[in-house]
């Protein structure tokens, strides 16, 4: 076990190193690749008035000229141990991990994101409860009572799930649960959890209920699918024959056995969640870090850019590194590999 | 009136093909301390029937008639909550492939804990100490050291040892064992049998052994059915059908038994033909078209459906072939036949 989890870890690292490089090769080398010059980039940096010589200079100051690899260990260095910029200002220091400065307004872009990280956990969270819930428990009656009318209309309403743009269930439940039951703020506000947990609730709730209804969907027929498999299973008349109560013998043998491939589905999407729910944040102006990273991509701003594509390959890899771990607990054949 | 006894028991199937006859009319009784073996070849109903027993069609698409009576309660028509509450405890069950019979996510010791704890209200220490204590029992070693292993860590004969000790684990008054040595590999097919002739002799259970394979209740069984097509063709004690078989179809059976003396390839007299189905089950006898001496009953072989009839005290058979002659063709012709090849 314990070389187990060891392996998983210098996996997870080996992981962001890749991902890191990745991420750099798609923001810096491409670029540089279809054409754009040190100088395109530098330009960024300095006003629009600036003289060529200057840009020149920035250019050679950040480093644009360097050949690639050094431009990568510079920026991994910052990552690691922070950095020194230079912009003929004055050195400035950005402290770990950094992850360069704004093109737009010269702001380091890590502080930033930690601005924006409550927003999009806490929406996450709350979506993720609310789709667990909803989600594995439709899925479970359904599966249980396949073809029957709460079947259908539940797989119907999956399907719609699965298949509607998010801005549009964003509508309806705007509708239904802001203008008509008068449960909810219409959106666009942000309340601290510290400063006031009712608010930051209120605030919430619609963008939870409509991300969660997106993920919901999928969940419940992931479940349903899989306690159609596994009540199947011959262990599951095993169970009856102890004379166990219908109820432990879907939830202890069935459920606990379709639960597995759900664990890493969670865990993926959720991870992939807290580094931005670019479309329900954007839908409800949340001020969070996919509304910041649609933003940045709006205004061209590359190192904001990239330093949310870092931080979502982050939260993916620490995710399925959670997950995997998570796994040998659940399952224990797993262990045995 | 018996321990066990069904009456008359029928278990059909509604499918988009046509109704599935799996178990059509079968009667028998078991006393305690007994050992019934239930032989055919595999789709004559055996499982069914035995999942009927414990209530496990209840709930489901089954359409289930006759009568089972277990000491003395009827339980085709008791509340599937009282059957569930008989389940595990008065009566248990042992399935054929104990790897996929016992659930992969938790320890042998969790499930025989499970097991015993759904109808004793004891504390987790105590029940585990019971599971030890039966693990022991059925011949696995060092029992407190292998509670906490899962069954994916056992080998096929401590499974098949292991479900033995769950499904013992409540002291059942009747146990069915349905194939509980075909997934297993010969030697720890002997060893699991005397395992349980053992077992049996110590809880005085009644004990039902399902089998497509006769030689597997040859020491084991007090009485035998042979099943065919859903419905019982021949029944008596295990004399009766080793050495005095009346049915054509029972003397397929024995041809077909493998044997020490021969390699399993060469069986004697294969049975021709694949079973019959169950939703258009051939008329009259339903393995007529299979059997070799259909023509001698002047057409009613095809055209009635045989009477299961005693030909002596207690042994059934169910042929329109008059008595005197199938003792005649078992006597001259069939049991020669067996001996010289
Ligand atoms: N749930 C079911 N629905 C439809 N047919 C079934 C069902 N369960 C069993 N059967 C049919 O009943 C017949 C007898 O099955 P079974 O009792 O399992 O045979 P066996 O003697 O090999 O144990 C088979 O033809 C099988 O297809
Ligand atoms: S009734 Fe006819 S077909 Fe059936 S076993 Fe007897 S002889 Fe054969
Ligand atoms: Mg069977």
């Amino acid at each position: 076990m314990l070389t187990y989890v060891i392996r998983r870890l210098i996996g997870a690292v080996a992981m962001l190193v890749v991902v890191s490089m990745v991420t750099f090769a798609i923001f810096f080398v491409v670029p540089q690749l279809a054409g754009a010059t040190p100088e395109a980039f530098a330009s960024r940096y300095v006003g629009r008035a600036a003289t060529p010589e200057t840009v020149q200079l920035i250019a050679e100051r950040l480093g644009f000229n360097d050949p690639v690899v050094v431009q990568y260990a510079r920026f991994a260095k910052g990552i690691v141990v922070g950095a020194e910029y230079d912009y003929g200002t004055g050195v400035e220091h950005c402290p770990v991990p950094c992850l360069g400065y704004s093109f737009l307004n010269q702001q380091p872009v890590w502080p930033d994101l930690l601005d924006r990280m409550p927003v999009t956990f806490s929406l996450a969270l709350g979506a993720a409860i609310i789709w667990l819930i909803a989600g594995v428990s439709t899925g479970v009656v359904s599966a249980l009572r396949r073809g029957s009318f709460f079947d259908r209309l539940a797989m119907g309403t999956a399907l719609a799930g699965v298949s509607l743009p998010i801005f549009f269930t964003g509508m309806v439940t705007l509708v239904v649960f802001s203008y008509g039951l008068n449960l909810t703020a219409p959106g666009g506000s942000w309340t601290d959890f510290g400063e006031n947990p009712g608010e930051w609730a209120y605030n919430l709730i619609l963008p939870w209920i409509t991300l969660a209804f997106l993920f919901a969907a999928t969940y419940a027929r992931l479940t349903r699918a899989g306690m159609l498999e596994t009540m199947g299973e011959d262990y599951i008349r095993t169970a009856r024959a102890k004379g166990l109560r219908e109820r432990e013998v879907v939830v202890k043998h069935g459920l606990r056995a379709a639960l597995t491939p759900i664990l890493t589905l969670f865990g993926l999407d959720f991870g992939l969640l807290i580094g931005g729910a670019v479309l329900t944040e954007s839908t409800y102006s949340l001020p969070g870090l996919g509304k910041y990273a649609i933003d940045a991509i709006a205004n061209n701003d590359l190192p904001k850019v990239m330093g949310v594509t870092l931080l979502t390959a982050c939260f993916v890899v620490l995710a399925s590194l959670i997950v995997d771990l998570l796994y040998a607990v659940v399952d224990p054949r797993v262990r045995l590999s | 009136m018996s321990f066990l006894e069904l009456k008359d028991l029928r278990v059909h199937f509604p499918t988009d093909d046509g109704l599935v006859r799996s178990v059509d009319g079968l009667s028998f009784s078991l006393e305690r301390g007994k050992t019934l073996g239930i032989v055919g070849e595999s789709g004559s109903g055996k499982s069914v029937t035995s999942l009927g027993i414990l209530g496990l069609h209840k709930g489901g698409p089954a359409k289930i008639s006759g009568e089972i009576w277990l000491d003395g309660e009827e339980l085709v028509s008791a509340t599937p909550e009282h059957v569930r509450q008989l389940r595990g405890k008065k009566m248990a069950m042992i399935f054929q492939d104990p790897l996929s019979a016992m659930h992969p996510f938790y320890t042998v010791g969790a499930q025989i804990i499970e097991a015993y704890r759904v109808h004793h209200d004891v504390s987790k220490s105590v029940a585990r100490k019971h599971a030890i204590n039966m693990l022991g029992r059925v011949g696995i070693p060092e029992p407190s050291r292998r509670v906490d292993d899962y069954p994916h860590h056992f080998s096929g004969g401590m499974r098949q040892r292991a479900m033995i000790a769950m499904a013992l684990s409540c002291d059942p008054e009747l146990l069915i064992a349905d194939e509980p040595t075909t997934a297993l590999d010969v030697t720890v097919q002997a060893q699991i049998l005397d395992l349980m002739r053992d077992l049996q002799s110590e809880f005085d259970s009644a004990l039902i052994i399902i089998t497509h394979d006769l030689g597997v209740v040859a020491e084991l069984a007090d009485d035998i059915l042979v099943m065919y097509g859903g419905k019982c063709i021949e029944y008596g004690n295990a004399e009766d059908i080793f050495y005095r078989p009346e049915h054509p179809y029972t003397w397929g059976l024995l041809g077909s038994m493998p044997r020490l003396d021969r390699e399993a390839s060469e069986r004697l007299l294969p049975i021709k033909g694949s079973p019959p189905s169950l939703i258009n089950v051939p008329s009259g006898c339903s393995f007529h078209p299979r059997c070799p001496y259909a023509e001698r009953t002047e057409g009613k072989s095809v055209s009635q459906v045989p009477e299961l009839t005693e030909t002596d005290g207690g042994h059934l058979v169910r042929c329109h072939l008059p008595r005197a002659e199938r003792r005649s063709l078992w006597e001259n012709d069939v049991k020669p036949m067996m001996e010289t090849t």
